[in-house]
């Protein structure tokens, strides 16, 4: 296994009425599922990965190098959410090329590469579109066309399928597979489906209450009955 | 029943406004040939409306992009929400009492021409004419659009923000393709409704316009009616102003769609610019800009009323009398305006449930919806004008002014109380009615046990907003007053004339804290103020 991508080591943040502590280290090229319920403090590793939360105590490293207090476009992250990834107002092809230019300035070969990032999502020649007219598997799409033109090493996906119907899940795990062949980048990727972690996933990232309960290869983690969040979210009830 | 009912109170309002066109109407045909009703005069007039108005709205916007976009980026300084609040007030301020507040600020013996000459500069600014209603409509208008910008910016979804940040983009390129998008989707709806609040402005410009040079064409109608005694101009500028008001809101219909609601994910708003030094700074900046020209004649009317010697003016019988007066007309007409704009707003309701009905029901339900914007076609002062040319053959009009003025107010407050009631019946009928229905819950016991409960917060939202609008107007009461009928405003309105300026001090801080605790009881408990005159 070559270099680490990234580690958050005694990283710790307070809320109101609780603190969450993350302890973890992901193998560089690796695709890893993040799972936990609703409130164990995925998004918040997630924020904390990002840049968009400052842990308290504790630090950031990301490939390699110490960014806990860099701003969010300082780090080798892109990252993925639910919806609202595109500006509704912008057309497919300006959403793709704020991943060029955040101040929107493009020459030719730059739209020349927005093009084929549209057509590697399969969205050729939807670049005039306004994301409200495509179905929510294709926004996604543009999403990831976006975090492609970026090529930064490391992509956080927050559970980009949630909204999506199964037929479109499978799609879009097929895609995600393939950018990540051609890639050989990092992924995170929060889900509440076991199917994602089977079908995609080296490893998975179990979190309860705030702490990281479980770290495991994908077929040690699917044959544990230890603990009962996990049993809970692999349906091994009863 | 209450289609009836519905029927009915539709039935009063249009015989109301219609017999005050029809009055208006048969007196200007009777005195026509009387001589050129569109003189230099009128249109000197009309010019000077449109151009104040004009200007009102433009600066009131240019002015609220930067306050709206601070206050959106910077979301958790202490103190933000007094800011918010602050921003609120004027709303519930009665015009005039906002005007003796600005002239303590900007008139000739104000703040800022004793501070102009204690730093040397001999030339007094003087705040009569078009500067003087420019700073007060920007006064009222300014946090008005800010809020409905900041409303607009904070639809904006919680991811928007955090793509910005993972991008990299700067804050002006945030500004560029994020905000400034939403604002001016929203600009059109805005900038009408402050074109529309200020071509209709009565009292600011009758105190601070400061002669016939700067008059609109509501004031020059007050005046041809009250002063001049001449009724085919009164009637002329009337027409004018229905034509205007009309034109303005057939435009507003076409091209200024109310905003669409944006679907949110319920995240707080955490955004990720403007922690930079400069975008810091220059918020700061535009913050306390907004803070000192909105409070600062809050802090003025609180001042100078306070100096004033309250317990003798609070003992004075015409101060009773004034309060009486004001109360009573203010608790009628909110009555009757909650009343009808509850019952319209079911009544076009259930008609339009009828779908088997056909035509009819719509129609009719329609008439209702439209009716609510036909109120705003009509000005206060348009309507006074008509009932008072209608009575004088019968007497005194003084004698039926309580009535009118109640009328007129109740009317004045309906397009407003229509905005609060009819979102939450909406919602409160979509959520209880079916099920109200299927468990058989009906008549009083639904009015007690469903209806009142989930819509008491409104209708009482409706109740306080409609008052504290009741007890700040003047436009009604100018054309009917008379020394039996004196009410607060009015009374505020002739110490200031006699320049007994302690006086007007005084009753400014009592009228102003007796509005504003309506405003503030009605808005309490809400996570936002309603956007009264607004949205």
């Amino acid at each position: 296994m070559s270099s680490t991508a990234l580690a958050v080591k005694g990283v710790e943040i307070s809320f109101e009425t609780t603190t969450l502590a993350f302890d973890c280290t992901v193998p560089a090229e690796r695709i890893v599922a993040v799972a936990g319920a609703s409130g164990s403090g995925k998004s918040t590793l997630f924020n904390i990965i990002a840049g968009f939360e400052q842990p308290e105590r504790g630090e950031v490293r990301l490939l390699g190098e110490e960014m806990t207090r860099r701003a969010p476009a300082e780090r080798p992250v892109s990252i993925i959410f639910q919806e609202h990834n595109l500006f509704a107002h912008l057309d497919v092809a300006t959403n793709v090329g704020f991943g060029i230019s955040p101040a929107l300035r493009l020459d030719a070969a730059d739209r020349v590469k927005v093009e084929d990032a549209l057509a590697r999502v399969g969205l050729a020649g939807f670049g005039k579109r306004l994301p409200p007219t495509l179905s929510g598997g294709e926004r996604q799409r543009v999403a990831l066309a976006r975090a492609f033109v970026r090529h930064r090493p490391i992509l956080l996906l927050d559970e980009p399928f949630a909204a999506l119907d199964p037929g479109m899940r499978a799609e879009m795990r097929a895609l995600i597979s393939d950018l990540h062949e051609e890639e050989g980048n990092t992924i995170l990727m929060i889900t509440h489906h076991p199917d994602d972690v089977r079908a995609l996933a080296d490893s998975v990232l179990f979190l309860d209450r705030g702490r990281i309960v479980a770290h495991d290869e994908v077929d040690r983690f699917l044959g544990r009955r230890d603990i009962a969040a996990i049993n809970r979210f692999l349906g091994n009830e009863g | 029943m209450t289609i009836a009912a519905g029927a009915f109170a539709l039935g009063g309002i249009l015989l109301f406004v219609g017999l005050a066109g029809a009055a208006l109407l048969a007196q200007s045909t009777g005195s026509a040939g009387a001589g050129p009703l569109f003189d230099a005069y009128v249109w000197r007039i009309t010019r000077f409306t449109l151009l104040q108005a004009s200007l009102s709205t433009f600066l009131a916007i240019l002015f609220a992009i930067p306050v709206a976009r601070a206050l959106a980026r910077q979301a958790s300084f202490p103190g933000r929400i007094w800011v918010l609040r602050l921003l609120a007030l004027p709303l519930g301020l009665p015009a005039l009492v906002a005007a003796l507040g600005l002239i303590e600020i900007w008139g000739r013996q104000g703040l800022l021409n004793r501070v102009l000459s204690a730093a040397g500069l001999e030339q007094p600014v003087s705040i009569y004419g078009l500067s003087g209603i420019l700073i007060a409509h920007v006064f009222f208008n300014m946090p008005l659009a800010a809020r409905l910008m900041l409303a607009g910016i904070e639809r904006i979804p919680a991811e928007y923000w955090r793509t910005c940040a993972n991008l990299g983009m700067s804050s002006f390129a945030t500004f560029r393709f994020i905000e400034w998008p939403v604002i001016r989707g929203l600009l059109p709806g805005i900038a009408g409704l402050i074109f529309m609040l200020c071509a209709t402005s009565f009292t600011l410009v009758l105190t601070l316009g400061g002669g016939p040079a700067a008059s609109t064409i509501e004031v020059a109608i007050y005046q041809a009616l009250r002063f001049d005694f001449d009724p085919p101009r009164a009637i002329a500028l009337s027409a004018l102003q229905v034509a205007l008001t009309g034109a303005l809101l057939l435009i507003l219909k076409f091209f200024a769609p109310a905003p669409r609601e944006g679907e949110t994910s319920g995240r707080a708003i955490r955004r990720f610019d403007g922690a930079g030094g400069l975008s810091r700074l220059a918020d700061r900046i535009w913050l306390v800009l907004a803070v000192i020209v909105v409070g600062l004649p809050f802090a003025a009317i609180a001042y100078r009323g306070s100096k004033a010697d309250l317990v003798r003016l609070v003992s004075e019988p015409a101060f009773h009398r004034a309060l009486a007066t004001s109360a009573t007309i203010a608790l009628v007409s909110a009555m009757i305006s909650v009343a009808i704009a509850a019952l319209m707003i079911r009544t076009e309701r259930l008609a339009l449930a009828q779908r088997r009905h056909g035509v009819a029901p719509r129609l009719f339900a329609g008439t209702i919806g439209a009716s609510t914007s036909f109120i705003l076609l009509v000005p206060p002062v348009v309507l006074g004008a008509g009932w008072f040319l209608l009575l004088r053959p019968f007497g005194d009009v003084a004698r039926f002014a309580p009535a009118v003025v109640v009328a007129i107010n109740a009317l004045m407050a309906l397009p407003f109380v229509h905005r609060v009631l009819a979102p939450a019946m909406a919602t409160h009928a979509a959520r209880t009615a079916r099920l109200a229905a299927s468990l058989g819950i009906g008549g009083f016991h639904r009015l007690r046990w469903i209806d009142w409960p989930g819509l008491r917060k409104p209708l009482f939202v409706g109740f306080s907003f409609a008052m504290a609008l009741s007890l700040g107007d003047l436009g009604a009461v100018a054309l009917f007053g008379s020394e039996d009928m004196v009410t607060l405003p009015y009374l505020l309105y002739s110490r200031m004339g006699s320049y007994r300026t302690a006086d007007a001090a005084g009753l400014a801080l009592i009228l102003g804290l007796l509005c504003l605790v309506l405003t503030v009881l009605g808005t309490a408990g809400e996570e936002r103020p309603p956007e009264g005159k607004s949205t």
